[in-house]
């Protein structure tokens, strides 16, 4: 009879056996190759790396097939390989200035020097199911990739030369939209602090508060996509934070450098894919400088430009405290939004409910007993007093 | 336990899970954690942040005890793992399994056999002696966290020995339902001065904690916390004078072994409702009972 806990250990491994049966799927199908899954879905493999916070493209398909697909899971495969890993400096920062863009869109001017670069987007199709799709195609041919160069929007009277020209006098640089609005001493400044310390890492040290908005931009960075969504739509609908407009979002190849002590002079250690997303929100200036734009900023790891701008508009929302403004909403909430932006605690945390708790539970049902005893006691000791007086 | 060298030559000896130090985290990661265990046991009940890594188990499922355990565990140690009071729920075999795997280390069910318990709900009903390591897995760390949800508010709190809001919550039950509703994760205070979280054990197991010989050891991964008792410290559980705390009994005995001084679960065991009481320590149920067969 006293078999219920009993049995655990075969419980766990034919667990196991059938999980690896559903990953693997119809047998008659042939696999997936974590290739494939790095190629062909690489959005996922993209908010892999981004929320696991490691770029590495193999290990994120790797974790992506191991987890037949959710996300989640997947980021929590590469966080947990990740944690074992030593960490033996910090880059340099990384200069987006310097980006290979793949895409570059402003919203804020109708054109900018160096133009827009619509690139691989999804803005602009049509949610039709492609029934195309469905059947297994030839591989085009070599030399079918469109170019980048196509889906650049003709701006007013310009062309690619005048383009070229432009990144030219920019010595090959890509200038950020945002700072023709810092040269006009318009936007918001943020001053390098004394000897420019080495940012936090909250996957070395915990959280602490205030955080600071270096070690807030990491925890953004890291945090669960949909979270991030929900908040900057938060902000947008009232509960906070002004309205921003889209300076700039951009794309691409940027390389990495590192400073070894011993060397002396840095060195490009690889390149990552990046998406960066500047926003401009107006500032009244409520701090006695003037009126004048703020920024809010988000960076993620692949092409991932919901992460990126959500990311960008919950950083400005958690700036209000530092600008003075009104704390209206969730996303203005610095230890709301930080502890519960990580998709890897709140889902341990949430399901671990799941786990026994019938010690706890048998304490409450004793409890809720005992106290129901008290009140039915209590009534009818009130009951017989009635029917005393009564009688009385 | 807290023995490096012990632990690299384990790690060769033991051979443990390829690719992977001894004990799953790497020495450094240890280091960091046995920092803060010793600032932990130095300032009894204080909750001590550290820096949590992502372990391969889910954060609610004992990563914060876990780590500790790594941190702790040498190879001559001999590791016991509790859920629910049972060496035989799913995570406790999980847990035993992943030690066993990456640090190679003999583990027991026997209470009194093993150097470090690491628990889930409960402490063990036979009593803990000199030597012994309890690790509790810990959700939520704070004890004020249902009061004020702000961690940064908590903590001033704590350094200012403000308790007031608590105090109040207890004076609000008893108010409200005669007694202290709260009946696992009751509040102590450790060496008359850090109100603790004793993880939510039920309140049965509280006075275990005061003056016991084993070293206590908390450890929260998610939250990212670690805090201790030493062994024979001051724990005492929240009350009133005219309102003493007192601890569940039941008016049954165990059905398995007849004992009358354990905790004791229940369980349903037909349509029609019927309850079957029997100890939630299966170890030390199933001692008694092997006991008495050789009587």
């Amino acid at each position: 009879m006293y078999v219920a806990v009993k049995g655990g250990e075969k419980a766990i491994a034919n667990a196991h056996g059938l999980l690896a049966e559903k990953r693997r799927g119809e047998p008659a199908v042939p696999e997936l190759s974590v290739e494939q899954v790095a190629g062909q879905l690489s959005l996922a493999v993209d908010r892999v790396m981004s929320e696991g916070s490691l770029y590495d493209r193999d290990l994120a398909a790797l974790a992506v097939k191991q987890a037949r697909g959710d996300l989640v899971e997947a980021v929590f495969l590469l966080r947990a390989y990740r944690a074992t890993l030593p960490r033996f400096g910090c880059s340099l920062p990384a200069d987006t200035e310097s980006m290979l863009v793949e895409r570059r869109i402003s919203a804020t001017y109708k054109d900018v020097p160096g133009g827009q670069v619509l690139g691989p987007t999804f803005d602009y199709t049509h949610r039709l199911l492609d029934g195309t799709l469905l059947e297994r195609r030839e591989e085009p041919a070599a030399g079918q990739t469109v170019g980048q160069t196509v889906c650049q929007t003709a701006g007013a009277g310009h062309n690619e030369n005048e383009d070229q020209e432009i990144l030219n006098a920019f010595h090959g640089r890509c200038p950020k939209v945002l700072s023709f609005l810092e040269q006009e001493g318009l936007m918001h400044t943020e001053a390098v602090p004394d000897h420019d310390p080495e940012p936090g890492d909250l996957s070395r040290q915990p959280l602490a508060f205030p955080a600071g908005r270096a070690v807030r931009l990491q925890n953004l960075a890291r945090a669960d996509e949909g979270f991030l969504l929900a908040l900057a739509y938060s902000s947008q609908r009232g509960f906070g934070s002004t309205h921003p407009f889209v300076g700039e979002i951009r794309m691409g190849e940027v390389d990495l450098d590192f400073l070894p002590e011993e060397l002396g002079f840095p060195i490009t250690i690889g390149s990552v894919f990046l998406t960066e997303c500047e926003t401009v929100n107006k500032f009244s200036g409520s701090d006695g400088q003037g009126a004048r734009f703020t920024r809010g900023y988000g960076l993620s790891f692949g092409e991932n430009e919901r992460k990126a701008m959500s990311m960008a508009l919950v950083d400005r929302a958690l700036r209000a405290a530092e600008l003075g403004e009104e704390l209206r909403g969730p996303a203005q909430n610095e230890e709301f939004v930080l502890y519960h932006s990580d998709n890897i605690e709140a889902s341990g945390f949430v399901q671990h409910l799941k786990l026994p708790h019938y010690v706890d539970f048998q304490a409450e049902l004793e409890l809720v007993r005992a106290l129901r005893r008290g009140c039915d006691g209590a009534r009818a000791a009130d009951g017989n007093g009635e029917s005393e007086a009564r009688n009385a | 336990m807290l023995k490096p060298e012990a632990s690299q030559a384990a790690a060769e000896a033991a051979g443990g899970l390829k690719g992977y130090n001894f004990a799953y985290l790497d020495e450094r990661t240890k280091r960091i954690i046995r920092r803060a265990i010793l600032k932990a046991v130095a300032v009894p009940g204080y909750q001590v942040p550290f820096g949590s890594r992502e372990m391969p188990m889910p954060y609610g499922w004992g990563t914060g005890g876990i780590q500790v355990s790594a941190a702790i565990m040498g190879a001559d140690d001999v590791f016991k793992v509790i859920d629910q009071g049972s060496d035989d729920t799913t995570n406790a075999v999980s847990i035993r399994q992943f030690f066993s795997k990456v640090a190679g280390v003999k583990t027991t069910t026997h209470t009194g056999e093993a150097s470090i318990i690491q628990t889930r709900h409960r402490i063990p009903e036979q009593p803990l002696r000199e030597g012994q390591v309890v690790v509790y897995q810990v959700p939520i760390p704070e004890p004020l966290r249902w009061l004020e949800p702000s961690e940064a508010e908590t903590r001033t709190l704590h350094a200012l020995d403000e308790y007031g809001i608590m105090h109040v919550k207890l004076y609000e039950d008893i108010a409200g339902h005669g007694e202290i509703a709260t009946s696992y994760d009751y509040p102590v205070l450790v060496n008359g001065r850090y109100v603790m979280s004793p993880s939510p054990l039920p309140k049965f197991d509280n006075p275990k904690m005061d003056q016991c010989p084993a070293l206590q050891l908390f450890g929260a991964g998610r939250e990212k916390r670690i805090y201790a008792i030493p062994p024979y410290t001051s724990v005492k559980s929240l009350d009133f004078e005219d309102y003493p705390f007192h601890v569940q009994r039941w008016d049954k005995a165990c059905e398995i072994c007849g004992a009358t001084d354990s905790y004791l679960d229940e369980i349903i065991t037909d349509d029609s409702g019927t309850r079957l009481y029997v100890c939630s320590d299966t170890d030390y149920c199933a001692a008694r009972l092997a006991a008495k067969d050789s009587i």
